[in-house]
Formats: C-alpha cells, structure tokens, sequence
C-alpha cells in the first residue's frame, strides 16, 4: 500500500480516478477491468456531446494537486515566433537564463498556430477537466474571454508574481478579465495597414485608400475577423470598443463583401499573408504591425506601416495556466520572470510587438538603443489614444458575427 | 456450339468425380476457416478506425445547440434540421469541388496516359530508362505536399516566369493574373494527383501483351484504330482504378483551393467544412457536411462503377 503511495500518480486524471478508487474499495482486478471499460464508454459518449459547459466552471474543475515542488518543469506552448531564439546555439536565450535562475525545466514548443485551431484542438480535453499537457498557453484576447468564460483556466496567485506591478496600466483591467486573475498579457500589437514602397510611393492614408482602382487584385486583408471588420467599422466612423451591434457589424460586412466581389481584395489571409507581399502578389493591404518590422528585416526595408487615420485595433495575446495544469506554481515563476523589464525588452528586441511591461524601454537601451524609438514596440500615447481593442462579444454574437464574416470571405 | 458443350459436360463430370478424398477436401476447408480469422484483425481494424468514427460523426452530425448555449456546446438529439441548412447554403460548393475534381481527373488522365504508355510500352525493354523515368514520376511524393503547392504559388505568381509570359503574348490582359484563380486551383489539384492516376494505368500497361498490338497491325488496324480498339480496352482496369484514385480525394481536397484559390469562386467543400469546425465552432453542421461528402462520393463511385466497372477489379 504505501509503495504504491510512494509512486508518482500518472498524470492522466481518469486514470488518477480509477487508481484512487480502487485503494478505497478494494477491488478485485476483473471489477476494475470492467470499471475501466465503463470509464471508457462513459468519456466515448461524453466525446458525442460536446463539452463547453456553460458557466460550470465548478464541476469542470477538477482538484488539482500542484506538483510544482516536486516536479521542477513545465510546459509552455506559444505561436511560432514569438520568444527571443539563438540561430547559432539552436536555443532559446532568455529560457535558459530563467532555467538557470529557478532550476525549472521548460520544455517550450510552437504548438499555437492559430486560436480557432488550438481551441479546437483542445477544448475536449478541457472540458472534460484534463490535463492537456501545457502548463501555459498563450491565447489572444477574445478566445482568452472565451476560454476563462467557459472555466478552461486556473486562477493565478499574484503573490508568487511580484512583477505584476510591471503590468502597463491600460492591460491590467480588462472587460474579459477584471483584475488579471486568470491571465497575463504576453505581447500585444496592432492591425494597421501597410503598402509596398516601391509599388506604391504615395502610400495610404487610409483603409478607404485601399479600395482605388490601380491597386485592383493586389490587396490583402486579414481573415481575422475582430482586425478587419474593426478596421472598417473604425473606417465607418464607429467606436469598436463601445455599444455598437448587428447594423454597424453588417455595414462593415457589407463593404468587405462588395470589395471581395469585385475583385479589389483578392486575398482574404490568416499568417500567410506574408508570403503574398514577398512573391509581389499583394501590394497593399491590413496587416499586424509586428509582421512588417520582422518582414522589413528581412527584405530589405520594402513596406512601411501605418496606423489608418480612423484608428487601427490594438489586440493582445495572453498567457494562462490551464485547467488541470499541475505546475501552476512554475508556471507563475515563468510569468514573473518575464516581467521583469531587463527580460521583457530582450523578447520585444527580437519580436518585435509591443511589449506590455512598463520600463522595458529603458532597459533596451543596453540591448539596442535603436529599437527605442520604434513606435511599433514602444507606442506614443498618441498612437495608443489611436488604437482600439474590439469589444467582448456575447456566445450568441460570436457564434452570429463570426458566421456571416465566413460568409462574407466565402468559406 | 458443339466446344461450349463439351466443356459444359466436362465440369458435370469434374464434379460428379471428384478425385480428391474426403479427407484432401476437409483440409480445403480447414484452409478456408483460417483465411476468415486472418481477415479478422483487419475487420478489426476497420471497425475501430472506420465504422466507429463514422457512427460518432453521424450522431455529432444531428447534435442540437441548447438554448443560450455556450460555444462549442451541443447535446445529443435528432436534429435533422441541420442537413437542410448546410445543403442550402452549400449546394453551390459542393458541385463546384465535383466539378473542379472531375476537370483535374479528366486533366490527370489526359497528361498520365501517355506518360505511362511512353514508359510501360515504348521503352520495354530498356530497364534502366524506365528505371529512371519511373523514379520521376513518384519523385513528387518525397517532398511534401503543401511545400509543392506553395511552390507553385510563387511560379504563378503575378512577378512569376508564367505570368510574365503570358501577359507579354497577350493571353492575359496586362492586369490579368493566374493565381487566387479558379484555372489555378485546377491546376494544382491536376499536379498533385497525376502521380495517381499514372502508377495504376502503369502497372496496367505494364503487362500490356505487344503481340495483340502486331497482330492489330497485321489486321490492316490503323495505329489509331489499334489504340481504341485494343490499348484503350485492355488498359481499361487501370484507367478506372487511376480515375478513382484522383477523383475521390481531389473532390474533398483542401490544401489547393486554400492555397491556390481566392475567397469568392474557388471555394470548395474541403475549406467550407474547415471554417465550420474551426472558425464558427459549428461541429454539428461540419459532422453533416462531411457526411453529405461520404455519401455523395459513394453515390457517384457506384454509378461509376456500375456503368465503367471491369470484372478484373469488382
């Protein structure tokens, strides 16, 4: 009895259940045998249903032991570049500094390479309460909204994150997360639009701009539907951030559609959009900020960005443990370390999006005093009175808006 | 008439005397009970990994949203509402992805053909140039699929060699481009699906028996008259197993149409499903269409195989 005690529980909560019940009742194996298959064909029938149990976050949550001071690791999945990476060591630089510093292994992957994606990856797992074997996951924010509304995520404990008070001030209260209790920005950015310089040397002022005749075919939008319907309802003269509803979303629809229809878009694109200004095929078009100072880097300085004189969104992507995550203590550590503003400024030097951490400025200047002024890392207040964050939407809204926007770009 | 028969009696006689004993036919049959249990695993298999799938897919597909429900959740029911709703407003893509898979099979078969008779017939013989072209043809599938798409997005691209040329003959209008096209979409599924439709129509003519083609000639047959007459007839099992192997996955492809095809005329039922699973967490409504699809590709292959079906394969 206490050998088996003494052995690390597996980490799978099912099978946690089972063994747990059968130290209590004493079953004979043939018993358990049939137990097991009965837990089988009970998560085979839960699978047809499916989960996102609305407002239960109690009885999706299950009573996690966290095993963070026994097991020194963790998990930690993000979007592909998007954490300071060493080409010549094939290594994560700023990983290996917080390994060295908390004794914490970090087994870090670019699992995220998309929030429908990902959701869709995971949420059976997590509605059943399980443990999908990241201990953070970085989400943007209205499928953050969507994922601590439906209790997929587990509350943090401030106090093991003593650099909470880095946190810019506008991000620390959030309509999806009042008090950051449950998530923590990682980096945010904007959609603006950009052209090519050499194609287009008059340049854009705004989104209207993309709608004349010479650039016929040759313009890309964003398949995300909060940047480009938030660029054109902005464009219409609505405050994206307040009460607007069904009439301004289809107005904005409306133009998208009409612009598709007649051939000015020709392209409507989640993160590829970047090869169709490379091969020449998009001129101009809405794009995330972050993406043309790294295409800029590496091509010679060909696009320029600019925020649409109407304003541009300002989205952010958040961190969170969840649900049924055993290392949420680590997970904190990690958080906390990047928070810190030394670190903060080294991830933002090679990011390039902005960085959520008050003073990280300061600190580039040892890093790359160039990067200082980039407004596309550190914003002037004048841009960020320029940049709007999309509303939270209702369950019903999302599934209703997101519906006629895939409609709109035909898929 | 007389030969027909005699070979009818002969099998009356065969049976009537069967030479084998009592005990030769037992072990026979013993064979024949061990042949059923080596298929079991596969039935098996098929069972898990095919039939189970599909039940959870049909009763996902007849899910219901529960009133203010939240995203991603649905209950068991009977809804078969949501086949009227996907079909109506999908009916259009649906016969587009038919109609974009049947131009790339006919397309596939038009170019295949010829490969394969260029390497099974003409070079018989001469082994290490069949070797080499047939390494050619499957040379394709050692990268990877979506890298050979997206390759071909940037070799028609409007700054691309293609393009360039065309517009400077004048077949394309000087705004004019290829891809974020229909013509490009077929074009790929065409690419991607050739090496499909020629291996089987290769392994077909591969044991083509040349001496029926000279005695065709012998016949005063012209060679065009031999090709349809003979070639065509006898490399029918190939051409129908290739059409199949083309069609049915290009019917439901995805990658092309995303990769190659724009966001109002290409779309085909591959993507449509995607952004309902995915993008507007519609599982019940993507359950049905990827039902619809099943059923659909089933219904046109049986009418198929009914009408063009070999007794060599079916």
């Amino acid at each position: 009895m206490s050998k088996q005690n003494q052995r690390e529980m597996p980490r799978d909560p099912a099978v946690r259940a089972l063994i747990g019940q059968m130290q209590r009742m004493q079953l004979s194996r043939r018993k358990v045998l049939a137990g097991a298959g009965g837990l089988g064909l009970a998560a085979f029938l839960a699978a047809c249903g499916t989960g996102g149990k609305s407002g239960s976050s109690e009885s999706s949550k299950v009573a996690v032991t966290d095993l963070s001071e026994s097991e020194k690791k963790l998990a930690f999945a993000n979007w592909t570049l998007y954490l300071d990476y060493d080409e010549k060591t094939k290594k994560y630089p700023s990983l290996q500094e917080f390994t060295k510093l908390t004794g914490i292994d970090v087994s870090y992957s670019e699992d995220i390479d998309g929030n429908d994606t990902y959701y869709g990856k995971v949420q059976a797992q997590l509605s059943a309460g399980q443990d999908i074997g990241q201990d953070i996951i970085v989400l943007t924010d209205w499928m953050t909204d969507r994922v601590i509304r439906q209790g997929f995520t587990q509350e943090l404990n401030h106090a093991n994150i003593p650099n909470f008070k880095n946190l810019l001030p506008t991000l620390q209260n959030v309509d999806f997360d009042p008090g950051r209790k449950n998530s923590l920005t990682w980096q945010s950015g904007y959609a603006g639009i950009a052209w090519n310089k050499a194609k287009l040397p008059k340049g854009l002022r705004s989104v209207a701009d993309l709608w004349a005749p010479e650039l016929k075919g040759r313009i890309t939008v964003l398949d995300e539907m909060r940047d480009t319907i938030g660029l054109l309802m902005l464009q219409d003269g609505v405050d994206i951030a307040g009460t607007w509803g069904d009439t301004e979303f289809a107005k904005a629809t409306d133009t998208l559609k009409a612009q598709i229809d007649n051939g000015q878009i020709r392209q409507v694109k989640g993160n590829s959009y970047k090869e169709d200004f490379i091969s020449g095929d998009a001129i101009a078009g809405i794009v995330w900020s972050g993406d043309l100072t790294q295409m800029n880097f590496e091509n010679n300085d060909q696009w320029e960005f600019v925020i649409p004189e109407a304003g541009c969104t300002l989205w952010s992507d958040n961190m969170m443990v969840p649900v049924a995550s055993p290392h949420k203590t680590n997970a904190e550590k990690l958080m906390d370390f990047y928070y810190d503003p030394e670190i903060a400024a080294q991830v933002a030097a090679y990011v390039n999006f902005i960085s959520p951490v008050a003073g990280a400025k300061e600190a580039m200047e040892k890093i790359d005093p160039s990067l200082m002024d980039n407004p596309l890392i550190f914003p002037s207040d004048e841009d960020l009175a320029n940049a709007h964050v999309f509303r939270s939407l209702s369950a019903e809204e999302e599934t209703n808006y997101g519906s006629q926007f895939q409609t709109a770009i035909g898929a | 008439m007389t030969a027909t028969a005699t070979r009818r009696g002969d099998k009356k006689k065969q049976k009537l005397e069967d030479p084998r004993s009592t005990e030769e036919i037992s072990a026979e049959r013993r064979k024949g009970r061990m042949g059923l249990y080596l298929i079991l695993p596969g039935m098996i298999v098929l069972a898990l990994f095919f039939a189970a799938p599909v039940l959870v897919l049909l009763s996902m597909s007849l899910n219901a949203k529960p009133p203010g429900g939240e995203i991603g959740e649905f209950v068991p029911a009977l809804e078969f509402g949501n086949y009227v709703t996907v079909i109506s407003a999908y009916w259009d893509v649906f016969l587009r992805s038919f109609i974009f898979a049947l131009i790339a099979t006919v397309a596939a078969l038009v170019i295949g053909f010829p490969m394969a008779y260029l390497v099974a017939v003409r070079l018989r013989g001469r082994q290490l140039l069949q070797g080499i072209l047939l390494v050619l043809l499957i040379a394709p599938f050692f990268s990877s699929f979506i890298l050979r798409t997206q390759a071909w997005k940037q070799i028609l691209s409007d700054e691309g060699p293609v393009v360039t040329v065309l517009r400077a003959i004048a077949i394309l209008p000087a705004d004019g481009h290829l891809t974020a096209t229909a013509f490009a979409v077929v074009c790929g599924l065409t690419y991607n699906f050739l090496p499909f439709m020629t291996l089987p129509i290769y392994a077909n003519l591969d044991r083509l028996d040349t001496n029926l083609l000279e005695a065709s000639g012998d016949l005063y047959a012209s060679p065009l008259t031999t090709f349809f007459k003979v070639t065509l007839p006898l490399s029918a099992p190939g051409i129908f197993a290739g059409t199949l192997l083309t069609f049915i996955p290009a019917a439901g492809d995805y990658v092309n149409a995303a990769l190659l095809g724009n966001n109002r005329d290409t779309a085909m039922i591959g993507q449509v499903i995607d952004s309902r699973f995915f993008k507007i967490v519609d599982y019940p409504g993507a359950s049905a269409l990827s039902f619809i699809l099943m059923i659909l590709i089933l219904a046109l292959v049986l009418i198929y195989i009914k009408r063009f079906g070999t007794k060599e394969l079916f």
